[in-house]
């Protein structure tokens, strides 16, 4: 990410604060299966998250966004360089239930899609009380607990009659309510949005972005937001790097990024953006 | 003034419950003139699929169908058999969001391109294929000749699509049905497979039907727009994208984040069930 | 980024909908008319043993010589058997172990194999591959076997039986449950709740085990049917239920020796109650299986 290293790695808090999440040189390859070359899906990726705003990481099918999101709670191993979390370094990543909990209070993870990512068999008040029970240490009290779920789950602006149902009761952008309150149930410093808007209607989007928002203005509290939709990325990050191929290949302020883009994958992707006045555009021809 | 290629009038559909029904098609109406492109566009649960399903006859037995759907002046549902399935194979080409689904993963890209045309028309295979390749060719396949021998597993999703736009294509049909089908592509692949879509559809004179959730990208292929909310059109025509007149159209447009510019807050629709039928109400 | 189909979703939801109402109404969506006459069929069955001693018109084992191999009558309805005793109050009694025997067989299979499974499933590699290595092997091996094997161990009993089935049954549940739950496993919510620092346990048992349920419960009463069946066969090789105890099997093999003296009404009724309990069983396990199936 030569040409722009200087613009990515400006936070929105310019010098006021340490990082929480550095990424150095990170690498994921894949095995190849029965006899398939491997597969380098992240390729010397670095990037810092500060305190307090919200970083997107851009990029099509395939560029590692995921990957990367993944990595960073745990869920994928790391195959070469160095992630740190406040200073600790994850890279070796979890083995201890221990661990596990205290990485949970600084990093939480926001699925794409509503319907898998919460067990249909437990009521939405016992999701978000069995995050804060696992967080609230054992002096909490049962009543304790489900208070403190309830004030969590009013907060994402569902009042308690929906304690009581089950994830099939609610709508997609409701579930998607849940799993971030499940998400803050931990108090994290950092949550990762994966697609986590993508698969909403316009109208819940629209919602759940700006709940997105009122978070960010009540707490203090990092997004790492993974996307591939350029406007939802302009609305709600203040800075973004694009990845291509699992490689970082351009960074900066959102803002300015977008406005005029320089480096030519920004330029293509932000090029096929529908807004008004657009015309889709045939590339040469595809090969893959 | 001749007939429309399509015409729907005053479709509904509803799903039989136990104690009652559910009415999820709530007396649809449109026409698609031959060479014109209608963007159907709606949010989940507006029915614009059913819509579709409903204009080939694919709906689910446990739906019971009312109005009419006629097809250059012939009614589709009161075809018989053999006339559904002419309807079906040679005036209607359909393509998908996620064109994986409708391809036999065990046959080759060539025997799913050829086969229809070999089985029921009887056209030589060596014919066949020429035609294939040349399709392909137009809807910028690289290398035609390769792809026909490879598995769907081996192709990326938007050269899939390209090859199921080019399967319709070979059917030589009057209509498209366009599912969402770029919903499952990235933006750049959106774009492409767009563009080969209406350029292929203009030199043709075909008349498409694009199912959308997405109102620019509606409004960038098609000459006309309707607008589907709770089972019905509350808008439909030229003007849809520019000047919308009905309020959840124009909740919708300006909900939907830009990529130009950052607003403080993103405007929430208040547009409603309630507020639809207290609408309703009123006009009539 | 792809949309599930709303049709599909709305039918989907009216399914729901409809199961959510009411105990009754359940169990009929799920089971279907033909599974609903079948489970009140056990259900009478069930009963009738459970209450032997109030329903059965005779002691089991009462002797009434004069009435030996004598055919239905008004006092005995289906006759009595080579010593004089009830088949009616037989079958009742003997329904009993029919039932009771192949249920604690599929329990403890059941429990063994689901806890071996989502031990399989949550630990993967070594631990997975061993315990997978070790249900091929009994897989390999008949069930009948282990119950004869047993037999030969510890000598004949009912006790015994049931021990060595259980073991032979426990792949029949333990291989559906781990496919089961390695398909949970890779869904988001566990990995969610992995996140969130839940502990292996916690997560086995409130994440996975509950939606898995419905999956272990038709695999159980699915086997129950083949449970019933090899346990009669051991009674009938005279190695499980020893007499006088009334047993389904004990009782066809009895009513063999009286057909070739002319009376077949214990072999047909035996034989054919243990057919009517095995086809009710297959019935509901099978719209059990179909219906948690639909349920994914």
């Amino acid at each position: 990410m030569t040409p722009n290293e200087t613009r990515a790695t400006g936070p929105a808090t310019a010098g006021r604060a340490e990082p929480i999440v550095v990424a150095r040189g990170l690498r994921k390859i894949f095995p190849g299966r029965a006899g398939d070359e491997p597969v380098i899906a992240v390729d010397d990726v670095s990037f810092e998250l500060f305190p307090n705003e919200c970083l997107a990481i851009v990029g099509e099918s395939g560029s590692g966004k995921t990957t990367v999101a993944r990595m960073l709670v745990g869920l994928e191993t790391v195959t070469a360089g160095e992630l740190a979390v406040r200073g600790e370094s994850r890279a070796a990543g979890v083995k201890r239930l221990a661990d596990r909990r205290r990485w949970a209070k600084e990093v939480q993870y926001v699925f794409q899609d509503p319907y898998s990512s919460l067990n249909g068999r437990q009521r939405i008040g016992d999701i978000v009380a069995t995050s804060v029970a696992l967080h609230a240490g054992d002096t909490a009290t049962r009543r304790a607990v489900q208070r403190r779920a309830l004030e969590i789950l009013d907060s994402v602006g569902l009042d308690e009659r929906f304690a009581a149902k089950h994830p099939h009761q609610l709508s997609g952008g409701q579930r998607q309510r849940v799993a971030i309150a499940r998400a803050l149930a931990a108090d994290p410093a950092v949550i990762v949005l994966d697609e986590a808007v993508a698969a909403l209607d316009v109208s819940i989007q629209a919602q759940i972005l700006n709940l997105l928002a009122d978070i960010r203005a009540a707490r203090e509290v990092s997004y790492l937001f993974i996307s591939h939709d350029l406007a939802v990325v302009n609305q709600i990050s203040d800075r973004m790097i694009v990845m291509e191929q699992g490689r970082v290949v351009d960074g900066g302020r959102t803002a300015e990024l977008l406005a005029e883009p320089v480096h030519p994958y920004t330029r293509s992707l932000r090029a096929a953006v529908p807004r008004p006045g657009w015309r889709p555009v045939r590339r040469e021809r595809l090969a893959s | 003034m001749t007939d429309p290629l399509l015409r729907l009038d005053n479709v509904r559909a509803a799903l039989r419950l136990r104690g009652g029904e559910q009415e999820l098609l709530r007396g649809v109406s449109f026409t698609i003139g031959a060479g014109e492109a209608l963007g159907l566009v709606g949010e989940s649960g507006s029915g614009k699929s059913l819509t579709t399903r409903a204009i080939t006859r694919m709906l689910d037995p446990a739906f019971r169908v009312t109005g009419d759907i006629a097809f250059e002046g012939a009614s589709v549902p009161r075809m018989n058999a053999q006339a559904l399935r002419r309807y079906r194979q040679r005036d209607v080409g359909m393509i998908f969001q996620d064109p994986r689904a409708h391809v036999n993963p065990v046959h080759r890209v060539g025997d799913f391109l050829t086969e229809a045309l070999v089985r029921d028309r009887g056209v030589d295979r060596r014919d066949a294929e020429r035609r294939a390749v040349e399709l392909l060719d137009e809807v910028g396949v690289r290398t035609p000749e390769q792809r026909l021998r490879q598995y769907p597993h081996e192709l990326s999703g938007g050269l899939l699509q390209r090859v199921m736009i080019a399967s319709v294509l070979l059917a030589e049909p009057k209509l498209i049905l366009a599912d969402e089908p770029t919903t499952a592509l990235d933006v750049t692949a959106q774009s492409d497979v767009m563009a080969i879509l209406d350029e292929q559809r203009r030199a043709r004179g075909l008349s498409l039907l694009f199912i959308t959730h997405d109102l620019e990208l509606a409004a960038a292929c098609c000459d006309r727009l309707a607008v589907m909310y709770a089972g019905e059109i509350v808008e439909q025509g030229a003007h849809v994208y520019e000047a919308p007149r009905h309020p959840y159209t124009i909740e919708l447009l300006g909900a939907r984040p830009s990529i130009e510019h950052r607003v403080e807050r993103l405007p929430v629709l208040r547009y409603d069930r309630a507020a639809h039928e207290l609408l309703k109400a009123e006009a009539s | 980024m792809t949309t599930p189909s709303t049709t599909s979703l709305a039918v989907a939801r009216v399914a729901r909908e409809r199961r959510g109402a009411g105990l009754a109404r359940a169990a009929g969506d799920r089971l279907g008319v033909v599974g609903c006459i079948a489970a009140s069929v056990l259900l009478v069955i069930a009963l009738a043993a459970a209450f032997a001693p109030v329903v059965a018109p005779y002691d089991p084992d009462y002797p009434d010589l004069l009435a030996s191999l004598s055919g239905p009558s008004p006092a005995h309805l289906l006759g009595a058997d080579a010593l004089g005793r009830d088949i009616l109050s037989r079958l009742i009694w003997g329904a009993r172990i029919t039932l009771a025997g192949p249920g604690l067989v599929i329990l403890i299979a059941t429990v063994v194999g689901t806890l071996l499974a989502l031990l399989a499933a949550w630990r993967g590699g070594r631990i997975d591959t061993a315990i997978s290595w070790l249900l091929d092997v009994l897989f390999a091996v008949p069930g009948i076997v282990f119950g004869l094997i047993a037999v030969a161990i510890w000598g004949p009993s009912l006790i015994t039986v049931v021990c060595g089935l259980a073991i032979a049954y426990v792949p029949y549940v333990a291989r559906v449950v781990r496919g089961a739950a390695l398909r949970e496993r890779n869904m988001p919510y566990v990995s969610a709740a992995w996140l969130q620092g839940q502990s292996a346990t916690g997560i086995t048992f409130t994440q996975i085990l509950p939606n898995v349920q419905p999956i272990v419960v038709a695999q159980a009463v699915s086997s129950l049917g083949f449970a019933v069946i090899d346990l009669a066969a051991v009674s009938f090789l005279g190695l499980g239920v020893q007499p006088p105890t009334a047993d389904l099997g004990l009782m066809v093999k009895s009513g063999f020796d009286s057909v070739l003296r002319g009376q077949p009404t214990e072999a047909i009724a035996a034989g054919t109650l243990i057919v009517l309990i095995v086809w009710c069983v297959t019935v509901i396990g099978d719209r059990l299986t179909s219906s948690a199936r639909s349920m994914r």
